[in-house]
């Protein structure tokens, strides 16, 4: 008995041992690899807050070094100072806001149209919908521009804003996908009641799209507020910059002031990653439903 | 022979169904006037300018297939094509690769996993000016952390990058990379979330390891968002346009002048509206073509999960 165990002991224990061992060595490896990218995607955001809180000879200094002597936190105050980012701020907050309303109050509606509703046409009209997705909004960059200039929206905040209360077709695709998982029968409840379709979508549909208006809310407000090329186009007048047009107006201006530079462009992310932050699980939960809707370019 | 009845109620349900379908004409009516005013009436414009020459001041005049003749023979319009073309193809490959790899190790039974995908995300929600200028200062010859970094760690003198030719585009790419692998990342994540685990579970009764796992069963059926990401990656790589104007203006010697950027100059820096409307419409060509060639062939290696795809699995 004693033999036979002891036999048998030695060829059991280290196919165990060495197979915990594996195991412990693969977590090893996975949170270093997890780790060595962490630190890759955050270096350069380091590099940037250290460098927004050093005296510009340091910046300039050889080698660089990463602790900032003295700390200036009033960089900060200076970058925004120095030309009227309070402005820039303000215009990119309104753009955004209205953008999200306007883009949630017509989206909603229309998707609650294609995914509720019968009429001749619907299919092909979706179609038509997705089909525009396709389209880059660079393509219609030129066409655009005269039809703005022709009403007399150049220099407004107009051609940034009006275009979203009319749907959009990304937002329309969100929405639509997620009403249809929504049980008809909660309908045929309603109109027993008596709701007509407005009240359908008022009461029951719109509260329980809820998840996917967060999500589609989140990516609209992103995607207004990293616009660069349409303000570009449509905007001169310093007072209607939007905060990614005053940051590069800021660069022109102070092309040798690196501290100063990182300082803008750490507060021009405040409010995203604020949003981010705040909305992560609309956000996450979107993206990985939709493929991600902000396109950046 | 059709009773009173039954009369009567196809007649209410006929109104009924008028009802509905005027009903819906109405609620998709913002998109459908949005659509004719600001889709479909510029595109027809955009149309008609490029057959044109014009400069935004009087009227445009008509010049035929001159302004498509003429980018033919644009050696700028093929240097766009050829900057942007080896722009997508360096960073899509390298985005799904680690996007990939990054949400295999998520995949695991991860501690903070919340932690993780917000450090990998953060880049993706941070305005594209903004990581222009931080770049731009990384990539700095004589002052940047990157070439300090290659100094000190390996004694190599690093190159210029934005103002080298050859370095300008991997340069562009690596950025992007950085950029894109916190969304990448989140959608693989889904992905491999949604892979049942009997199917591992029945693998490893049949032996196989970690190696013919991923082979056989998550690689395949990953293909799909894969796939999507491929097509979407292709995309918005022909869309980059803010990077070329912050960070390097298209140079050293047009080795970065990528496509958009190009038009942006013809319509907006030289009111070429007629050549950059014909620009225009070649890119809205490309970018349709590119859908449609990764759609049809799609079939051919793309696995769905019993043939059914909805949207994303939920």
């Amino acid at each position: 008995m004693a033999v036979q165990t002891y036999k048998t002991q030695p060829r059991v224990m280290p196919s165990t041992r060495s197979l915990r061992l594996r195991r412990i060595l693969g977590r090893v490896l996975t949170y270093a690899v997890l780790i060595g990218g962490a630190a890759l995607v955050l270096a350069p955001l380091l590099w940037t807050f250290s460098t927004a809180l050093k005296t510009t000879p340091q910046t300039l200094s050889y080698p660089p070094e990463w602790t900032p002597r003295p700390v200036m936190w009033s960089n900060f105050a200076e970058a925004m100072t120095a030309v009227p980012f309070h402005i820039y701020y303000g215009n990119s907050l309104l753009i955004a806001v209205l953008r999200v309303t306007g883009q949630l109050v017509s989206s909603s509606l229309v998707a609650y149209g294609f995914a509720r509703l019968r009429f001749p046409g619907r299919n092909f009209l979706f179609i038509v919908v997705l089909s525009t997705i396709m389209i880059p909004f660079q393509v219609l960059l030129i066409p655009r521009f005269v039809l703005f200039r022709e009403l007399n929206w150049l220099d407004t905040l107009l051609p940034l804003i009006v275009p979203s209360f009319f749907g959009g077709a990304f937002t329309i695709f969100l929405l639509r996908q997620y009403m249809l998982t929504i049980p008809n029968e909660l309908d045929d409840a309603a109109r027993i009641d008596g709701c007509g379709p407005f009240g359908i979508f008022w009461r029951i549909i719109l509260p329980l799209s809820a998840p996917a208006l967060g999500a589609a809310a989140v990516f609209e407000f992103l995607d207004s507020w990293d616009e660069f090329l349409t303000p570009l186009i449509y905007l001169n007048s310093e007072k209607n910059y939007t905060v990614e047009l005053g940051l590069n107006a800021f660069r022109t201006q102070y092309f040798t002031e690196w501290n100063l530079f990182m300082a803008a462009s750490l507060v021009a992310m405040v409010i995203p990653v604020t949003v981010f932050f705040i909305a992560q699980k609309y956000f996450i939960s979107g993206v990985a439903l939709t493929g991600g809707g902000g396109v950046k370019g | 022979m059709v009773t009173p009845q039954a009369a009567l109620a196809k007649r209410q349900g006929s109104r009924a169904r008028r009802t509905e379908a005027l009903a819906g004409y109405v609620f998709i009516s913002p998109w459908l006037i949005g659509f004719l005013i600001f889709t479909l009436g510029p595109m027809i414009a955009l149309f008609y300018y490029s057959f044109t020459k014009w400069d935004l001041i009087g009227t445009p005049q008509f010049v035929g297939l001159q302004n498509y003749i003429r980018l033919w023979n644009d050696p700028l319009f093929w240097q766009a094509l050829k900057v942007t073309a080896l722009y997508a193809l360096g960073r899509v490959p390298l985005g799904i690769i680690f996007g990939v790899a990054i949400a295999l190790l998520l995949n695991q039974k991860i501690r903070f996993i919340g932690f993780w995908r917000v450090i990998y995300y953060l880049p993706v929600v941070m305005p594209p000016v903004a990581i222009s200028m931080i770049w731009l200062w990384i990539y700095n010859p004589e002052y940047g952390v990157l070439n300090w970094f290659l100094w000190q760690s390996f004694g190599i003198q690093g190159p210029a990058w934005l103002q080298d030719e050859n370095w300008v585009l991997p340069a562009l790419i690596v950025m992007a990379v950085w950029t894109m692998l916190g969304r990448n990342m989140i959608i693989y994540l889904s992905g491999l979330q949604s892979i049942a685990r009997e199917l591992y579970e029945a693998a490893a009764i049949d032996g196989a390891g970690a190696i013919s796992k991923f082979f056989r069963i998550t690689l395949p059926l990953m293909t799909p968002i894969i796939f999507f990401n491929l097509v979407m990656g292709l995309i918005d790589s022909f869309k980059i346009f803010t990077q070329a104007y912050i960070m390097t203006e298209g140079g050293p010697r047009n080795h970065s002048l990528f496509y958009v950027y190009y038009l942006y100059q013809q319509a907006f820096k030289r009111f070429n509206m007629g050549y950059a409307s014909a620009l225009a419409w070649v890119f809205f060509f490309i970018v349709v073509t590119l859908t449609l060639i990764v759609f049809r062939t799609s079939k051919r290696w793309v696995y769905y999960e019993n043939d059914v795809q909805d949207n994303g699995g939920k």
